[in-house]
């Protein structure tokens, strides 16, 4: 892929105030790409704001959760023959500056997807709550063990990955609730090749998309999705 | 046994619920799809209640005491089946929601900057005039 479509898929639930920002630094950190802000349901300006920062813009018309929310973005990217999808959080969480090395990792790695994470650095600069680090060190585990590679940061929604990855991801397979270790292992199982790069987050700024799964929730839900995925054949959609 | 009067009640009962979920099939206020459940249910309730030797039998084959557990035990076991039934529809339903969610938001699509995309918007312009026409 030498000149490759891509759009950066930006996921933004009440993130008015924030999301102009986070669509002004992917146009700057990657001039040519597409930016789609997919507003889940909010109440507030995030759809204006993200349309007058030069995004395209798509409005659910009811909340319907991150999973939803991004999985939008997919379809849209899979009908405009897009190549590569980016997803970079709408509440600024992530930096948009780090999305050219993983467009580098993608394409030196031959890798299909590209997750950017917190923790593969062990440099501490970010923290989350006790219970919520016990939680991604547990799935990161497991996930691990699984896919046998390292994988230091399943929760992370800063990914970037090829078209193959999104068309697996617009089927039924996809978690519409709250993605995470468990579509790792299903794009192992898949036979999609995942790569972690290291990058900075910003902490969470107040009510993000992630604040309304609770750490017990999570870890059951989790628990359950990967058992299951686990005890479904395996599914071959790997495009090659 | 069952006292005559426990009987009559369930046979009532039972008779009732068949008698009302077959009206609600046929005012199409329940689909034929949905009633398969409580019509069994209906059904297997009557059997208990007016064959006394099945009641007997089943109650000594699952360990009861009592034949009015029996009852109570098929009946409640139909009611679990029901819930059961309603969570895969309600997840059926909440998946469907969320593709036509999806599928409204893909044609809410708004492009910024309309200098960049000349070329479309000429095209949509003919289709306005003959709407406003």
């Amino acid at each position: 892929m030498t000149d490759p479509q891509i759009l950066i898929v930006s996921p933004a639930n009440t993130a008015a105030g924030r999301v102009g920002r986070v669509v002004r630094d992917v146009t700057r950190a990657l001039p040519m790409a597409d930016v789609l802000v997919v507003d889940d349901g909010s109440a507030d300006r995030t759809a204006a704001e993200a349309s007058e920062a030069g995004a395209i813009t798509l409005s659910l018309p009811v909340n319907s959760g991150y999973g939803a929310t991004l999985q939008t973005g997919y379809k849209y990217g899979v009908r405009h023959h897009y190549d590569v999808i980016g997803q970079i959080d709408g509440d600024g969480q992530h930096q948009g500056e780090y999305l050219p090395v993983m467009l580098e990792a993608l394409r030196q790695a031959d890798a299909d997807l590209v997750v950017g994470s917190r923790f593969l650095d062990r440099d501490g600069h970010y923290r989350p709550s006790l219970a919520r680090q016990v939680g991604i060190g547990l799935f990161a585990r497991v996930a691990s063990v699984v896919t046998r590679q390292h994988i230091s940061d399943p929760t992370s929604g800063f990914q970037l990955m090829r078209i193959g990855v999104a068309r697996f991801f617009c089927s039924e397979v996809y978690p519409t609730d709250y993605p995470d270790a468990d579509i790792l292992i299903l794009l192992h199982r898949a036979g999609f090749k995942v790569l972690e790069v290291p990058v900075k987050m910003r902490p969470s700024s107040g009510k993000s998309m992630h604040s309304g799964h609770r750490s017990l929730y999570y870890v059951y839900k989790m628990t359950l999705s990967i058992l299951v995925t686990l005890l479904r054949p395996r599914s071959q959609h790997r495009a090659s | 046994m069952i006292s005559t009067h426990l009987r009559i009640v369930a046979i009532v009962g039972s008779l009732g619920l068949l008698l009302f979920v077959i009206e609600l099939v046929r005012r199409r206020r329940l689909k034929e799809e949905y009633s398969v459940l409580w019509m069994a249910t209906a059904v297997v309730l009557l059997l208990l209640a007016a064959w006394g030797g099945l009641l007997r039998s089943l109650t000594h084959a699952i360990g009861a005491v009592a034949q009015s557990s029996t009852l109570y035990f098929f009946g409640l076991l139909f009611v679990i089946f029901l819930l059961l039934h309603f969570s895969v529809r309600v997840s059926l339903l909440e998946r469907r929601l969320t593709a036509l969610v999806q599928e409204i938001a893909l044609l809410t699509e708004k492009r910024a900057g309309p200098a960049q995309h000349e070329e479309e918007l000429a095209e949509e312009a003919p289709e306005d005039d003959a709407v406003n026409a």
